[in-house]
C-alpha cells in the first residue's frame, strides 16, 4: 500500500505531500460541507411545496433536478437532505470515536479488571447486529434526531473502542510509557499526551470509515421508514421515496444515491490518501 | 582473474522519503582471495551491510547499485539477471544474518529449513543432505549432532541457532559465506563457542568469507584481513596485524582507542563515600503465579543486597537472563519486589513505584537501553526533556526553555536539536536526549540499564566518558547494567556479578583479574581481547563451561 501510494502523482506543499485523488476527494467532502451548512439560504424552494403538476418530473429549468413523487422540487430537497444526512452521521461519528477511544486508551493503560469488564462489555454490545439494535431503539423509543444521533454512536461505540484498545496496548508496552509511569504521570496525561499522538493517524482514518458506516446506516434505516420524518428527509430516506420512480428512470430516485455515493467514496479516497509530512533527515 | 571476489568502484543510491537520491557507497573497491576472511568493520551507517549484500547483487529495497563492477567467481553480480542470481544465491554465495532467531521459521523443524537449500537449489537428495547436515552439526561441536534437526527453533538457545544458520549457509559447499554480525547479540561466554565454530569449520572447508562487525575485538579473532568503512568509503585496508598495530586513519585509530582501558580517578572525597545512598536487602522478584510462601513462581531476582554509595557507581554484570534488568526495573518500583527492603537516601521506600512520593520519584531516575523505545516518537527533542521539568519542578515555560538549553550543553548536543523528532536523530544523539531526561529532574541515584549496548563502539566510549564528567561536575550516582565487562569497569568503583538470579560476587575494578567465583573467571576470561592469537590460545576449563556455559 505504501509503495503504491509512493508512486501515484504527489505533490508537495508546505512540507507536506499530496495525492491528487486525495484533493479531489476533500473538494468533494468540502462542497457537500458546505451545502449541509449553507442549504436553507440557497433552496430555490421549500422542501414540502408540491411546485410541479407531474409527479417524477424530468430535469428542466427551473427543476433542475426534476420533481419527486409528490412534485415537489428535487434540488431543494437534495440540498437539504445534506444537511441532515452529513449532520447527523458526524456528529454520531464524533460522540462515537471520541466515547471509544478514550475508554480503549484507558482501558489499555490501566488494564487489570476495569479493562475485563469494559471490554466484554462492549463485546457484548458488538455481538447485535448494528440495524436490528438500531429497529428496536427507534420503533420503541420513536424516532428524533436526537435519538438517532445516539443510537448510531451506540452501535459504533464497541467498535471504535476496540480498534484503540489495540493501537494503545502496543504503545503502552514501550519504554517511554514505563519512563513516564515511574515519573508518577497520572493516566489523564498518558494517554494525552503520550499514547494519543502515537495513535492519532491510524483513529482518524478510523474516524473517516465508522462516518461512511454511519452514513450508510442512517440512509438504511431511513430507508426502512425508521430515520428521519417526513417532510424532513435525508438522502437515504430521498431514495426511499423515490423508489417508484425507478421504472422511469426518474431523477429524483439517482440523485439522492449518487449523493450518498459521492460522499462516501470521497471519504474513502482521503482516508487512503491524507497528506503525509516529508520528513527528510538530512536536509 | 586471481581473487574469488573483486568489487571495483562500487556505487550504490538510495531514494529519500521526498524523492531525494543520496549515494550510500562512494566508490567502494576490495578484492577476497579464495578461502580468505575479510572483516567489513565501521559504525552504523557506515554502509557494512549494504557492501556485503551487494555481493550477492541484492540491494535493500529503495536502493540500487548505480555503478560499479561486483565480480564473484568471474561473475559480475551487478549485470546479472536476478533469475541468475538466484541461482547463486544459496549455492555459490550464502549468507549468515545477524539475528538467527528471527530468520528461522518458527512452524517447521531444523533439518527441513538448513536442507532447504539443496531442496531448492536440487543439489543432492534429501538423504545425502541429511547425512551432510548432521556432519556440519559435528563440525559446528552442536550438541547432540544426529537429533538437533528434529527439534522446533525455540527448543535452542540463541548461540545454538547462530550454528545453526551458519550450517544452513555451508551445506551447499558454497565458495563464499557472508556473515552479518552474528554475534551481536549474543552473550560473551556464548560468543566464544560461536566463534570458535565457524573459525574451524571455515579453515576446514577452506571457504571465503565476509565477516560484518562493528566490534573490532571479535574480528580481531576471525579475520585475515580488515577493511574499514565510513561514510560508505573505503578508510582503510590491511591485514587484521596491521591494521591492530599500525593503523594510519584517524578512524581505524579511534575504533583502537575505544578498546584501551580508560584510567580512572579515584575518589578523593572520602567523606562522601561512607554514606550510602542506596541499599537493597533479600530483595526477591520474579514473574509467574504468586505461590504459598508469598513468592512468584520464576523467580528472576533471589535474595540480592546491595549497596550503592553517594558519588559513587555500581556495576552490575551477567548474562542475558541472569536478572540484572528485573533487578533495575525492582529498584526503580516498575516491577514490585515479593519480599526484602529498599531504603534510599536513609528512608525506606515502598516497593511499588505508584505509592513513592514524587520527590522519592524524582531522586530516582532510570535510563533505559533501546533509546528508540524510550523516547515517544510523535514529540520534539524540546517536549521530551522538558516534562521532567514541568512536572517535577513547575518551572514556567521560559524557565523550562533555558533549561533544555543548559541540558542539551550538558550532554553535547547542539541546541538546534530541539525541534527534532527522535527519529531524526542518530542513535548515540537519542541516547544523549534520553540521559538528558533522567537529568532534568535532578535525581541523586541514575540507573543505567545496558545504555551503550544498542551504541556502536567509538559512540559508546563518549556516552561514558560523558556520564563521567556529568558524575564529577552534579555528585550523582549510578547503577550501572551491562553485559559488557569493558563498559562497567572503565565507570564503576564496585562490580557486582550476577549468575541465574543471584549475586555471585561483588569486586572492585582493580581485582578484575582475580575473581575468586568459578563463574566470574568464565565470564572475564570470555572478553575477547584485540590481539589476534587470543580465542586460538584460550583454553578455558571444560568444567566451568559446562556448569555455567549455556551450550
Amino acid at each position: 500500500m505504501t509503495t503504491g501510494r509512493v508512486t501515484t502523482s504527489r505533490r508537495s506543499f508546505l512540507g507536506h505531500s499530496y495525492s491528487l485523488v486525495g484533493v479531489v476527494a476533500a473538494l468533494v467532502i468540502l462542497a457537500w460541507t458546505l451545502v449541509a451548512i449553507l442549504a436553507p439560504y440557497v433552496i430555490p424552494h421549500s422542501i414540502g411545496d408540491i411546485v410541479d403538476d407531474d409527479y417524477f418530473g424530468p430535469m428542466r429549468q427551473g427543476l433542475w433536478l426534476g420533481s419527486d413523487y409528490l412534485g415537489r422540487d428535487m434540488l431543494s430537497r437534495v440540498l437539504m437532505g445534506a444537511r441532515y444526512t452529513v449532520g447527523i452521521s458526524l456528529a454520531a461519528v464524533s460522540i462515537a470515536c471520541f466515547s471509544g477511544v478514550v475508554l480503549g486508551m484507558i482501558a489499555a493503560v490501566t488494564g487489570g479488571w476495569l479493562d475485563t469488564c469494559l471490554s466484554r462489555f462492549l463485546d457484548a454490545m458488538n455481538s447485535i447486529p448494528s440495524k436490528l439494535f438500531g429497529l428496536v431503539v427507534v420503533a420503541a423509543v420513536g424516532s428524533s434526531i436526537p435519538v438517532l444521533i445516539l443510537t448510531l454512536a451506540v452501535i459504533y461505540i464497541p467498535g471504535a473502542y476496540r480498534f484503540a484498545r489495540a493501537l494503545a496496548v502496543n504503545i503502552n508496552t514501550m519504554d517511554f510509557i514505563t519512563v513516564a509511569r515511574v515519573r508518577g504521570e497520572s493516566t489523564l496525561y498518558l494517554i494525552g499526551s503520550e499514547i494519543l499522538p502515537n495513535i492519532i493517524r491510524p483513529v482518524l482514518a478510523d474516524f473517516g470509515l465508522r462516518f461512511v458506516f454511519i452514513v450508510l446506516l442512517l440512509s438504511g434505516l431511513s430507508f426502512l421508514g425508521l430515520g428521519l420524518q417526513p417532510p424532513l428527509a435525508d438522502w437515504g430516506a430521498l431514495v426511499r421515496e423515490n423508489i417508484g420512480g425507478l421504472p422511469f428512470a426518474a431523477p429524483a430516485v439517482i440523485v439522492p444515491s449518487l449523493a450518498i455515493a459521492s460522499l462516501t467514496i470521497s471519504v474513502n479516497l482521503l482516508i487512503d490518501n491524507l497528506p503525509q509530512k516529508i520528513r527528510d533527515r538530512d536536509a | 582473474m586471481s581473487n574469488l571476489v573483486e568489487v571495483r568502484n562500487l556505487r550504490i543510491e538510495a531514494k529519500t522519503d521526498s524523492g531525494r537520491l543520496v549515494e550510500i557507497i562512494k566508490g567502494v573497491s576490495l578484492d577476497i582471495a579464495d578461502g580468505e576472511i575479510v572483516a567489513l568493520i565501521g559504525e552504523s551507517g557506515s554502509g557494512k551491510t549494504t557492501v556485503a549484500l551487494s555481493l550477492m547483487g541484492y540491494a535493500r529495497p529503495g536502493c540500487r547499485i548505480t555503478s560499479g563492477e561486483i565480480n564473484v567467481g568471474g561473475k559480475n553480480m551487478a549485470t546479472l539477471s536476478e533469475k541468475e542470481r538466484a541461482r547463486l544465491r544459496g549455492t555459490d554465495i550464502a549468507y549468515v544474518p545477524q539475528s538467527a532467531a528471527a530468520s528461522f521459521n518458527p512452524s517447521s523443524t531444523i533439518m527441513e529449513q538448513v536442507i532447504e537449500v539443496t531442496r531448492i537449489h536440487k543439489l543432492m537428495p534429501p538423504e545425502q543432505a541429511r547425512q551432510r547436515a548432521v556432519e556440519l552439526f559435528r563440525a559446528l561441536s552442536l550438541p547432540d549432532p544426529e537429533g538437533i534437526g528434529t527439534r522446533y527453533p525455540h527448543q535452542v538457545s540463541g548461540g545454538q541457532l547462530q550454528r545453526l544458520s551458519a550450517a544452513m549457509a555451508l551445506i551447499s559447499d558454497p565458495k563464499l559465506v557472508i556473515f552479518d554480525e552474528p554475534t551481536t547479540a549474543l552473550d560473551v561466554t556464548t560468543q566464544i563457542d560461536v566463534l570458535k565454530a565457524f573459525k574451524s569449520v571455515m579453515r576446514a572447508g577452506g571457504v571465503a568469507g565476509v565477516y560484518v562487525s562493528h566490534d573490532l575485538a571479535v574480528v580481531a579473532q576471525i579475520a585475515d584481513r580488515i577493511v574499514v568503512l565510513k561514510g560508505g568509503e573505503v578508510q582503510e585496508t590491511g591485514t587484521t596485524a596491521a591494521i591492530l598495530s599500525a593503523a594510519q586513519h584517524p578512524y581505524t585509530r579511534e575504533l583502537l582507542a575505544a578498546f584501551e582501558p580508560k584510567p580512572r580517578q579515584a575518589h578523593a572525597d572520602a567523606d562522601a563515600a561512607t554514606k550510602q545512598l542506596l541499599r537493597i536487602d533479600n530483595v526477591t522478584a520474579g514473574y509467574g503465579p504468586v505461590r504459598d510462601d508469598g513468592l512468584p513462581l520464576i523467580r528472576a531476582v533471589d535474595s540480592v543486597s546491595l549497596v550503592v554509595e553517594k558519588g559513587r557507581n555500581l556495576g552490575v554484570i551477567g548474562e542475558s537472563g541472569c536478572g540484572k534488568s528485573t533487578l533495575a526495573r525492582v529498584i526503580a518500583g516498575i516491577h514490585p519486589a515479593a519480599t526484602g527492603d529498599i531504603v534510599f537516601d536513609g528512608k525506606d521506600l515502598q516497593r511499588a513505584a505508584r505509592k513513592r512520593s514524587q520527590d522519592q520519584l524524582r531522586e530516582m531516575q532510570i535510563v533505559f537501553q533501546y533509546a528508540d523505545t524510550a523516547l515517544n516518537p510523535a514529540k520534539p527533542v524540546e517536549d521530551i526533556i522538558s516534562r521532567p521539568l514541568a512536572f517535577y519542578h513547575r518551572l514556567d515555560r521560559q524557565a523550562r526553555a533555558k533549561r533544555v538549553d543548559e541540558l542539551l550543553d550538558m550532554v553535547r548536543l547542539p541546541r538546534g536539536l530541539r525541534y527534532r523528532h527522535p527519529s531524526e536523530l542518530s542513535g548515540g544523539q537519542k541516547q544523549r536526549v534520553n540521559f538528558a531526561r533522567a537529568l532534568a529532574a535532578n535525581p541523586k541515584l541514575i540507573i543505567c540499564d545496558e545504555i551503550t549496548s544498542a551504541l556502536d563502539t567509538v559512540v559508546a566510549s563518549a556516552v561514558i566518558e560523558l556520564l563521567k564528567e556529568l558524575q564529577r561536575e552534579l555528585g550523582l550516582s549510578y547503577i550501572f547494567i551491562s553485559h559488557d565487562l569493558s563498559v562497567v569497569e572503565a565507570i564503576c568503583d564496585e562490580i557486582m556479578v550476577m549468575y541465574n538470579g543471584e549475586r555471585v560476587e561483588q569486586i572492585t575494578p582493580d581485582k578484575l583479574t582475580a575473581p575468586t567465583h568459578p563463574y566470574s573467571k568464565l565470564l572475564f576470561s570470555s572478553v575477547p581481547k584485540l590481539d589476534p592469537t587470543w580465542l586460538d590460545g584460550l583454553v578455558r576449563d571444560p568444567e566451568l563451561v559446562s556448569q555455567y556455559g549455556h551450550r
